[in-house]
């Protein structure tokens, strides 16, 4: 049989033991997966403005802190996540706003603003970082996220554009 | 190189041996009525691993209990999948095993050395039973909370002790939240575990005995 170009009987039964498992390895191990990994597949939740204050009550020069309430679908239930930031006026003209959010750039812990030394302190691993956001010292690896879109309403509402993760 | 590994292996742990005893031991002339065992066991085996894999989503709490399983059939990749073998697979686990014990007794395979191996069966099927009964409640739709009120008021129904076993099955007198935790918790630990156990030994006797000669018109 050494000489045929016909394949042996003994190498027939694995080739085929071999495909054979592994489509059957396939039509169970996928389906598996898929719904182990299902919620990773899924779309986040979707962009909103959401408004932040009257642009009027926030003095110029001084972080003003707000905080809004995002609710997605998870699963079966609705989770209900806060996040902050701060509204950063730098002059009189209302497009001159720097609007960073508080979530440190380390790990995500809530930044808070000291008046005394006016800087931002991240509570977890001393992350400070200065009025508009750069780095002054610690961990984090990159300045506050900034929100780029904002817009003023006709009464005088400041809102930011939040995407939807 | 793999027959170097192997033999390192199969120095340390017998590999060979335990083939040979396993799934090399004599064997009377096949039947398929004896192969009802083995399909408990794949059974058994298949409703763990479906079993594990519905626990990522499953929550067993009266407000969400319905929810996350409605969530499982309709939003889960292949959650129909999953829940649609176990579902099943537990139907038929309960009807294999029956059948097998029914098989044993025709043939008389219980009869010595194998009075324990029946004995240890007749905890299997209880265990079982005890299974399904304790899955039926987990879904917490109509149909599981009255077949649960009915079966912990039949467990009631003993005289003396009645009222106490159904107080120890529901947590308290009423069917709460504690009787779908403590069912929860029945149904994927504790039978398991004593499934695992049980069926460890059973195995063990049969292949310690192996399996019984299928009676001949003389016997």
């Amino acid at each position: 049989m050494a000489a045929s170009h016909n394949i042996s009987r003994r190498d027939f039964v694995k080739l085929t033991t071999a495909v054979v498992g592994s489509i059957i390895g396939a039509a169970v191990g996928l389906p598996a997966v898929g719904f182990l990994i299902d919620p990773a597949l899924k779309a986040g939740g979707k962009d909103a403005w959401i408004s932040v204050g009257k642009l009027a009550d926030m003095l110029v020069g001084a972080p003003h802190p707000f905080s809004f309430t995002l609710t997605r679908v998870n699963g079966w239930e609705r989770t209900a996540t806060n996040y902050g930031g701060f509204v950063l006026r730098r002059s009189e003209d209302p497009q001159d706003i720097l609007i960073l959010s508080s979530r440190c750039t380390h790990l995500g812990c809530q930044v808070n603003w000291r008046e005394d030394a006016q800087v931002y302190i991240c509570p977890c691993h001393d992350a400070k970082f200065s009025m508009d956001g750069e780095v002054l010292g610690g961990p984090p690896p990159r300045p506050l996220d900034r929100f780029q879109e904002f817009q003023v309403d006709a009464d005088g509402n400041l809102q930011i554009h939040v995407k939807g993760g | 190189m793999w027959q170097k590994v192997f033999q390192w292996l199969d120095e340390r742990l017998g590999l060979n041996d335990l083939y040979k005893a396993v799934l090399d031991r004599p064997e009377p002339k096949g039947n398929w009525w004896n192969t009802l065992g083995s399909a408990s066991l794949f059974l058994f085996l298949l409703q763990g691993a479906t079993g594990i894999f519905l626990s990522v989503y499953y929550t067993p709490s009266p407000d969400h209990a319905y929810d996350s399983i409605t969530y499982i059939m309709n939003d889960v990749t292949f959650g129909w999948l999953i829940r649609g073998i176990h579902h099943w697979g537990a139907t038929l686990m309960v009807l294999v095993v029956f059948i097998h014990m029914l098989r044993v007794f025709i043939t008389a395979s219980y009869k010595y050395p194998r009075e324990l191996t029946w004995l240890i069966g007749v905890g299997l099927l209880l265990a079982t039973l005890g299974m399904g009964f304790t899955g039926y409640l987990l879904p917490l739709n109509q149909r599981s909370y009255w077949a649960t009120i009915v079966g912990t008021q039949i467990a009631g129904s003993v005289p003396f002790v009645g009222e106490f076993i159904l107080k120890a099955l529901r947590g308290g007198v009423d069917l709460s939240a504690l009787t779908l935790q403590r069912f929860f918790a029945a149904h994927i630990w504790m039978l398991p575990a004593a499934l695992a156990g049980l069926i460890g030994v059973h195995l063990f006797l049969i292949i310690k005995h192996g399996e019984s000669q299928f009676p001949t018109k003389e016997d």
